[in-house]
């Protein structure tokens, strides 16, 4: 019983680790695909070593850390990045059984451990002690926050139909039908309220290298920009695997063991994510704070309250 | 909101365009053979230097990579002694190919010259000198110079006369 525990632990951490880098490579090359190029293509079949090129090319650089900055909290932001995403690993139910933690408030923790995440972006900015950094940290926390309060309410829809909170029964409760039909607009709102959590574009505000040189992790080299790196990639790897588990009946599906199902959808949603990135362009920083404020929250509280009205009135 | 599916439906269309990226090693691009690549130094139609150690490349040169020694041989030909072109500073611009009087410095479509030494990119003469006339093939300035050097007179060379003896009286 211990020993399937810790193997289901090492299994979540390897795959996730794993998962995070091949999507280095696979956002490289998909995003060349749509850009009519290769990508990387030399090293390795298909270039899939690539990967193991970019993690000992980040390992051999200089570990620089500025003179200016404020050291000890300059070293903790980018392990605070990383280990924030992955501690959101720990209640995704992979297939039945395979979880490493089963809360019975699995959604919430997710929540909880989501919003941690800001911390990473905020202490690297403020500690650089660069203003780009720091305007990339600002913008970074502002976006977070507002983004988390309607993640959380989009969200509420999903748990009212299933009346738990714990993931896996979550996706036992879309055994008839998935989330996505009867919620639709929770599913739309949490995929934008993933976008911003996990700040790809056109959320990338905190980091937008046109105008930021790289945002919050400006002054980061080396495997602490490594760290930043995988910490986004795991982000994008949870956030899909989120939206499968809580719209697209996770690990359900005919014919497949469960785990191929979840990894199947999963991994199309990490492609639509690669996609929005190739087709969308970055707005305005204040068009941004608007959207989720005016459009965004008043929505997804309509969202609940309607939901709300048909659990009541026994429709759902 | 139509216009974000209509962006992503034209992005996935992509996905089946033909690649716009030539792979490079295998697959090579034509280029012009007016293309500004490494430097040579070609000889004229009869085989010798064209070089004449003017140093007009070496002064129009914006940064300045060429150095070069004159020398004189003793039938009163100009020639180089050495010929230096540091490419790890040139920037391929073609000034020098411009600025010689006599065709000598050619710039050339080929610029694989990758090198893992930096030192190795200093070309000396000898790495410069190719055995024939490179882009002007019947082009020989000393034929055209009307100056006497080394086994040509004045008077000796393509279209010109020979000289009017001034001290003379006949017309
Ligand atoms: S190409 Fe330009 S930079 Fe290079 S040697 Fe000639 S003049 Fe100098
Ligand atoms: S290469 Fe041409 S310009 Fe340069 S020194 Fe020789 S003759 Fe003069």
């Amino acid at each position: 019983m211990i020993l399937k525990h810790v193997l289901i632990v090492i299994g979540v951490l390897g795959g996730a680790m794993s998962a995070s880098a091949g999507l280095v490579w696979l956002e490289r090359r998909l995003l060349a695909v749509w850009q009519d190029r290769y990508g990387p293509n030399r090293v390795g079949p298909f270039g899939l070593l690539q990967v193991a090129a970019d993690g000992i090319k980040m390992f051999f650089k200089e570990d620089w850390v500025p003179p200016f900055a404020d050291k000890p909290v300059f070293i903790l932001a980018p392990v605070l990045a990383m280990v924030t995403a992955l501690l959101s690993f720990a209640v995704l139910p992979f297939a039945p059984g395979i979880v490493v933690a089963d809360l019975n408030i699995g959604l919430l923790y997710f929540l909880a451990v989501v919003a941690l995440g800001v911390f990473g972006i905020a202490l690297g900015g403020w500690s650089s002690n660069n203003k780009y950094a720091l305007i990339g940290a600002v913008r970074g926390v502002a976006q977070m926050l507002s983004y988390e309060v309607f993640m959380g309410l989009s969200l509420m829809g999903v748990v009212l139909i299933a009346g738990t909170f714990n993931l896996s029964e979550i996706v036992m409760a879309q055994k008839h039908m998935w989330n996505v039909v009867p919620q639709f607009p929770g599913f739309v709102l949490f995929t934008i309220a993933g976008f911003a959590e996990t700040h790809r574009t056109p959320f990338d505000l905190p980091e937008a290298e046109s105008e930021l040189v790289a945002g919050y992790h400006t002054e980061y080299s080396g495997m602490k920009f490594g760290l930043f790196f995988v910490g986004e990639y795991l982000g994008v790897t949870m956030t899909s695997a989120m939206i499968v588990i809580l719209f697209f009946g996770g690990w359900m599906g005919p014919f497949f063991p469960p785990i191929v199902w979840f990894l199947g959808k999963t991994f199309v949603f990490i492609c639509f994510f690669i996609l929005v990135r190739a087709a969308l362009p970055r707005p305005r920083y204040d068009q941004l704070m608007g959207y989720a404020w005016k459009v965004l929250l008043p929505l997804s509280l309509l969202n609940l309250l309607v939901t709300g009205a048909f659990v009541v009135g026994g429709y759902i | 909101m139509l216009s974000f599916l209509q962006g992503f439906w034209v992005i996935l269309k992509h996905t089946f365009r033909k690649r716009e990226t030539v792979l490079y090693p295998e697959e090579k691009i034509y280029l012009p053979p007016r293309f500004r690549g490494r430097i040579i130094l070609s000889r004229d139609p009869d085989g010798a230097e064209r070089c004449v150690a003017c140093h007009l490349c070496s002064s129009v040169c914006p940064v300045d990579c060429i150095a070069l020694q004159a020398a004189e041989d003793e039938t009163g030909r100009r020639y180089p002694e050495f010929f230096r072109i540091n490419f790890s500073r040139c920037i391929l611009c073609g000034f020098c190919e411009e600025a010689c009087p006599t065709a000598a410095i050619q710039l050339t479509p080929d610029f694989e010259m990758a090198e893992y030494l930096r030192e190795n990119l200093v070309y000396e003469k000898e790495d410069l000198l190719i055995s024939g006339p490179g882009k002007y093939p019947g082009y020989n300035f000393y034929k055209v110079a009307g100056l006497a050097v080394g086994g040509k007179d004045k008077g000796d060379g393509e279209n010109e006369e020979t000289p009017v003896d001034v001290h003379g009286l006949l017309p």
